[in-house]
């Protein structure tokens, strides 16, 4: 018999619950996520079945503004905001440093009881009757006229917010002390950057929202707040707030994708990522400026108009690091020697959604466009094409590209093809037809629309479907190859990353010998011998 | 000093761990500098909006609680950092005592403030359970005491959890003294040291506008 693996080293629930080994907690956070995930695809499916017809006959209006205000809250931070960072990331980052562990392993715990703290807060708020605000809070509806459970449901974002706190404080704190040997910054796989300009940006960038929330719940509470018309408080400085945490966090949701494809795409093209310090600066390089562009959320706000051009310009530049990332996977592509794997799939897949997301972006930076699609579908088919086409389709990448890695098991690679193909087209038969019908001018946030938008939101609602079955089928697949599949070798992409020189799962001390570090990532060699990054 | 036996695995030596452990508060400090820097954004906000209801309302703060508050934070930070520097074996009852004496400090520090928060209870500038104030600058004096409340009240939090960690660690420091204790020492000193600065921003922010006009 081998030695036990940090799977098979302990079978208590203790040993679950009471784990300080970062590649447990990435496994209690990754079911935690797993059920969030399906929560607030619940919601959005019961969205997308009343939208199929123009009449409201499902829902009312009250429970359809419930609907999407827990779809927005779940996903964005009890999913998104997690999603890479604390499920592959708690994996992964120590093993590719050569560390043991994390920096701090009982933060990391305590991270995640507060996480499920502030997720049993937030569901207990929807269980007990919803929110109806929307994800974003707004005053003065949400602090003044609202009858809904604003409070319990801010109070869970705020206890969520100090989860994000830690995790970004630990990785920060590990991947400045902890690396190997030989790991200095630029021999760092592209993950690891762009996890680092992540964790800043959730280190910066949370407490402000954790400030606003407690002027929202003083507000609330008190009756009389900052926020407040009739004592001359300024509705629009709660927005001005919340988007300074709200833009740079649609960063946070997705740099770690970005960190995912440079691994898959160089691994699939057996070829270094092109312009490695480019795409590794453009991580942070995006993390700065994601904290100057918040106010092209507010541009038909009334903010003046040198406010609205200078945000304008900045949103522009700070698509100059993302296209560039863009850009240099496809270089990376260029006379690769490609393999069709699962994760590459996926990974293409998030190329092509994230160019169309962005771009799209881009329309929205201008103003005069702006003006026009303000809150209407053009706007939430943008996001989606980010936080879904872009940053789910790559957590679906990593987790299939570590998953032998995690759990020592081979999944079906039939089946893993036949889910991505299928996300990709169910994806953009849902979205792209939103694109349509907010350049026709359907808003947002509505439960009944004019008769002539219903082709476009059928179209969009039938390719929900299809999304939604191929969201089901992992769960199924990779379920089935953790009891039944092939035991996994311990480097089975013949990867060069320290995380692949070490058994499949990997011991509960991570490595029986500290690794040192001599050469640069990504030495991929179209036969198969990829030079470990360990001597 | 002894090191203490036993390294965490993921640390090579008690110093990579202490070292580690004091960029960890480093980075968590930062945290805590935009938490107020979004509430010191409302306050210049508001007080751009409002200067003259800001100027008032601050002439009705009590400087002299607010001044001696000033003057007990600074010392008692004077004391954790005479505490980190003379830290050792010899000295742990020394080490100890000062700061029990920050402590002090810090508790007569929330004990004036209480005595603060009652009396503007008394004068009905407590917006949201008892405010009374007419006049053309009413908004703002109303503005600048949400500011006042939110934000002393976030500072003694901040406060009563610094007195917490150091009451632990005047105890752990006296029973048994050694490098990681005075690693997490340091770290809590820097702590400390924060909430007194963001102090000394508020001080100035609250109690001063106006003050030299007349």
């Amino acid at each position: 018999m081998t030695e036990p693996n940090y799977l098979t080293a302990d079978y208590t629930l203790r040993s679950w619950f009471f784990t300080t080994d970062h590649k447990r907690i990435a496994i209690l956070y990754f079911a935690s996520l797993t059920m969030f995930f399906f929560i607030g695809g619940a919601a959005a499916t019961a969205m997308r079945i009343e939208l199929a017809t123009p009449q409201a006959d499902l829902v009312s209006d009250d429970i359809y503004n419930r609907l999407f205000t827990m779809h927005g809250i779940i996903m964005v931070w009890f999913f998104l905001i997690p999603s890479i960072p604390n499920t592959l990331g708690n994996f992964i980052v120590p093993l590719m440093i050569g560390a043991r562990d994390l920096a701090f392993p009982r933060l990391n715990l305590m991270s995640w009881y507060i996480f499920m703290l502030g997720g049993s807060v937030t569901l207990f708020a929807i269980l007990a009757g919803g929110i109806d605000t929307g994800w974003t809070f707004y005053t003065p509806f949400a602090t003044l006229y609202s009858n809904s459970y604003v409070m319990v449901a801010a109070a869970g974002v705020f206890i969520a917010g100090f989860s994000s706190i830690l995790t970004g404080l630990n990785f920060i704190v590990t991947i400045h002390r902890l690396r190997a040997p030989g790991l200095t910054w630029y021999r760092l796989p592209l993950f690891l950057w762009s996890l680092y300009a992540t964790s800043v940006i959730l280190v910066l960038a949370t407490p402000v929202l954790a400030i606003t929330l407690v002027l929202i719940a003083v507000e609330r509470f008190f009756g009389v707040g900052f926020f407040d018309p009739r004592i001359g408080g300024d509705p629009l400085l709660f927005q001005h707030l919340f988007w300074f945490y709200s833009h740079p966090a649609v960063y946070i949701m997705i740099l770690p994708g970005m960190g995912v494809i440079n691994e898959l795409v160089s691994c699939f093209s057996r070829k270094q990522v092109f312009g490695y310090k480019f795409v590794a600066w453009a991580s942070l390089a995006i993390a700065a400026l994601g904290f100057l562009v918040w106010g092209h959320h507010m541009f038909v706000t009334g903010q003046s108009l040198l406010a609205s051009l200078v945000f304008s310009f900045m949103s522009f530049v700070v698509a100059v690091p993302s296209a560039i990332k863009v850009f240099n996977w496809t270089a990376t592509l260029h006379k690769g020697s490609l393999r069709f794997d699962a994760p590459m799939l996926y990974a293409l897949a998030f190329i092509g959604l994230f160019t169309i997301g962005g771009l799209t972006g881009l329309f929205l930076a201008c103003l005069a466009f702006d003006v026009h699609a303000t809150d209407t579908y053009f706007v939430v088919a943008h996001f989606h094409y980010i936080m879904v086409g872009g940053m789910v389709t790559a957590y679906f990448g990593g987790l299939h590209y570590w998953w032998p890695k995690i759990t020592g098991r081979l999944y079906s690679e039939y089946w893993a093809r036949a889910a991505a193909i299928l996300i990709f087209l169910g994806f953009n038969l849902t979205f792209f037809p939103q694109f349509v019908l907010g350049a026709e001018g359907m808003p947002r946030r509505y439960h009944v629309y004019p008769p002539e938008f219903q082709v476009w939101n059928v179209l969009s609602s039938g390719g929900a479907t299809i999304l939604a079955a191929a969201y089901l089928l992992p769960l199924f697949y990779l379920g089935y190859s953790v009891f039944f599949g092939a035991r996994a070798p311990a480097n089975p992409w013949d990867a060069p990353g320290l995380e692949w020189q070490t058994s499949s799962p990997p011991p509960e001390h991570n490595f029986d010998v500290q690794p040192v570090v001599t050469r640069a990532p990504y030495q991929y060699s179209r036969k198969f011998e990829a030079k470990p990054q360990n001597a | 000093m002894p090191d203490s036996p036993a390294v965490a695995p993921q640390f090579t030596s008690a110093s990579h761990r202490d070292e580690t452990a004091e960029l960890g508060m480093w980075v968590f400090i930062a945290t805590e500098v935009l938490l107020f820097g979004g509430l010191l954004l409302a306050y210049f906000v508001y007080r751009h909006a409002y200067p003259q209801g800001f100027v008032t309302g601050s002439r009705h703060t009590e400087i002299v609680i607010g001044t001696a508050n000033t003057a007990i934070l600074l010392t008692s930070s004077f004391l954790v950092a005479w505490a980190v520097e003379i830290f050792s074996a010899e000295t742990r009852r020394l080490t100890a005592g000062l700061l029990t004496g920050a402590i002090c400090l810090g508790l007569a520090f929330i004990l004036l403030k209480g005595i603060e928060y009652h009396r503007e209870y008394d004068e009905h500038l407590v917006p949201g359970i008892d405010f009374r104030f007419t006049g053309s600058l009413a908004n703002g004096v109303q503005l600048f005491f949400i500011f006042y409340f939110i934000a002393t009240a976030i500072h003694a939090l901040h406060m009563i959890i610094g007195i917490g960690l150091l009451a632990v660690l005047a105890l752990l420091c006296r029973a048994a003294p050694s490098t990681r204790r005075r690693a997490a020492l340091h770290s809590v000193a820097l702590y400390w040291h924060f909430v007194d600065i963001v102090w000394i921003f508020l001080f100035a922010l609250i109690y001063l506008p106006g003050r030299s006009a007349s």
